[in-house]
């Protein structure tokens, strides 16, 4: 007989070894998806976690990564933990890109060191407008915000599909569904020589330090992790529930508009239909897998990251889908959530009674 | 053949996708449980289903190794949400994730393949009718899911299996209290949910558009959770709802054909648009949804 036991107290070991547990588990169920591919599982398991951090080429580009994960996870961390589920982050990327992309496409001859600051800000303000609907539709029409900021990622999808297929489609680019390459003055300097790792990586850990100090040693925070586990409490308390909604929205969608600008006005260079890889989704699992703490996603934010570039290894060194990465990030998350309940309960194995 | 008879033929047919997953959900919901994760389970559904009939175990075979395969994965779904108690809205997103990331992974090699739909069977006399003909010529996944519609509503009109998920979604405590096993129940429903999310998915890709393409789910599965708020958790709004979905998914294509000057993404987006739309309409009236709405829904238990 197993049963489960609920602790006085969450257990902190526990917390901090819920994503080793899954890790652990997740690789065991990939192991066996592998081998029922007929793939060799060593080889996938070598390309896919250990390589990336082997060659510093290879860092590099797991470092280039980790930029948009972190910034979209630590915005939607923010959310999550107030309870508001914002998981179109992927639309507010996109419009975060198209938003960006306005200056240099109106403006290829454009010069100035102002450019790429000026498109990272647009970009922010774009991705946070994106989050103004599913805000105003929550908060004024009670609408359930995760149905509205999905629907506004679908919509995100055509719109830079629109774009790219009518007026912003480079006429000199083969008749490809993307805009003119970005001129030099909007690209953002590189941070590390020899790498394609820009200066938003440094934006990127500034806003896990922001949100570390917000969430943690601020009054606006705590006010979020009230609403987010005590509703009633905070509403006494005279905590805004609407504050809440329309900070943790806009937060979000300013910090994914960022990344999605960033993104075009970084290692792409251009706007393109492959922008992101579904940054937007697996920021999500980035978040969780942080235990939605600021000093956790920078960690799971780097895993993740690393996962994407092993996923690229070994898709040519071992013959792997791409789709394998995705159902590899969706198990992990799956046994975070089935791992972390053991940091409130504890399992009891014996009789009924004996302990 | 006029855009109106064109939509009103077609309704039915691309209402089904919608319809089946959200009359999965509606029983879940119901039953006070929260299955985020339709869009992965849809697309599980469809991959099956699609390799099924594409190496030549046809239709039947290939609806039930879909309704079975949505129903291991809402089993984890239940495992992680009921046996865990871990929040519903996370697991619903995690398993949406590994059901998308499973579909493409197994769909990989099959990848733009098409195979032939099912036959339109139609009712004598009444299939002739000017305009509206087109409704009563449909294949037989759409009849059998308008009788599954007339079952569900009856269900919770007039049984007592009816009643007794509703006790379970209103107050579960009182449900248990009165000998009920309230997880047992909303296992079931969750289970059954999930085999229905598998049908939808099976009819995307075996006979609505008898084809596979990854992502071809393409948001049906979040606009059926929609659909089933949209209805305030009744059938009969829920299917008016289904078929609303259906007709302005065709429109876009009516528009497209006519050569209206409008963007072909403005008319993909329409089903996106017209969601949240209706989701504020609807929502904004409170009473609405606190006389319909189901008091335990997302809390565990």
């Amino acid at each position: 007989m197993i049963r489960m036991i609920r602790r006085d107290r969450a257990s902190r070991p526990m917390a901090v070894s819920a994503p080793l547990i899954a890790l652990g588990a997740a690789i065991a169920f990939n192991l066996i998806l592998f081998l029922a591919m007929g793939k060799d599982a060593g080889a996938v398991f070598y390309a896919l976690l250990l390589e990336p951090f082997l060659s510093w080429s290879g860092f590099s580009e797991v470092l280039l990564k980790t930029g948009p994960l972190l910034l979209i996870a630590q915005g939607l961390a923010i959310g999550f933990r107030a309870k508001v589920f914002n998981i179109g982050a992927e639309g507010q990327f996109i419009l975060g890109a198209i938003c960006a992309s306005i200056i240099p496409v109106y403006f290829p001859q454009a010069t100035g060191g102002w450019i790429w600051p000026a498109m990272l800000l647009l970009g922010a303000l774009g991705g946070a407008l994106w989050a103004v609907v599913p805000a105003f539709w929550r908060v004024r029409l009670n609408a359930n915000e995760i149905l509205v900021t999905l629907m506004m990622s679908l919509i995100a999808v055509q719109v830079l599909n629109y774009l790219l297929l009518g007026p912003w489609k480079d006429p000199m680019g083969f008749n490809f569904p993307q805009s003119v390459m970005f001129q030099y003055d909007a690209m953002i300097p590189i941070l590390i020589p020899g790498t394609r790792v820009n200066v938003s990586l440094l934006l990127a850990l500034l806003s896990a330090v922001l949100a570390w100090a917000y969430m943690q040693r601020s009054f606006g925070g705590y006010q979020f992790l009230v609403g987010g586990l005590a509703p009633k409490a905070a509403a006494y308390a005279g905590f805004s529930e609407s504050r809440a909604i329309w900070l943790s929205l806009l937060i979000g969608g300013f910090a994914a508009g960022l990344a999605g600008a960033a993104e075009v006005a970084g290692p792409i260079g251009q706007l393109q239909r492959s922008i992101s890889t579904g940054y937007g989704y697996a920021a999500i699992i980035v978040a969780y897998l942080g235990g939605l703490h600021p000093i956790g996603i920078v960690v799971s934010a780097l895993f993740m990251a690393a996962l994407y570039i092993g996923g690229d290894n070994a898709m040519v060194s071992a013959d792997l889908p791409v789709a394998a990465v995705r159902v590899f990030q969706g198990s992990l998350l799956v046994f975070y959530l089935a791992a972390i309940t053991l940091v409130r309960y504890r399992v009891v194995f014996g009789k009924r009674g004996s302990a | 053949m006029t855009g109106i008879d064109f939509i009103l033929g077609g309704m039915l047919a691309a209402a089904t996708p919608f319809l089946l997953a959200a009359l999965g959900e509606l029983v879940v919901e119901r039953a006070g449980v929260l299955n985020l994760g339709i869009e992965g389970l849809m697309a599980l559904g469809a991959v099956i289903a699609f390799i099924v009939v594409y190496h030549g175990g046809g239709h039947v075979a290939a609806f039930a190794a879909a309704a079975l395969a949505g129903v291991v994965l809402s089993l984890v779904f239940g495992w992680l949400a009921l046996g865990l108690r871990a929040n519903q809205v996370a697991v619903g997103l995690a398993i949406g994730i590994l059901g998308q990331g499973l579909s493409s992974l197994i769909g990989n090699s099959y990848e733009s393949l098409t195979i032939t739909g099912l036959p339109k069977l139609s009712v004598p006399v009444l299939s002739g009718l000017p305009l509206i003909g087109g409704l009563f010529s449909q294949d037989a996944v759409v009849w059998l899911t308008l009788a599954a519609t007339l079952g569900i509503w009856a269900m919770f009109r007039f049984s007592r299996l009816g009643l007794i998920l509703r006790a379970v979604g209103e107050n579960p405590h009182a449900a248990r209290a009165i000998g009920y096993r309230v997880i047992a129940l909303r296992l079931w429903a969750v289970m059954f949910g999930g085999a229905m999310a598998g049908l939808a998915g099976a009819y995307a890709a075996t006979v609505y558009t008898p084809l596979w393409a990854d992502g071809m789910i393409a948001g049906r599965g979040w606009i059926a959770l929609a659909l089933v708020v949209f209805g305030t958790w009744l059938t009969g709004r829920i299917f008016f709802g289904a078929c609303l979905f259906g007709a302005v998914s065709l429109a876009g294509l009516v528009a497209q054909t006519q050569n209206w000057p409008v963007p072909s993404q403005l008319l993909s987006s329409l089903p996106y648009i017209v969601t949240i739309v209706v989701l504020g309409i609807i929502t904004a009236n409170k009473r609405l949804l606190k006389i319909n709405g189901v008091a335990s829904l997302g809390e565990p238990f």
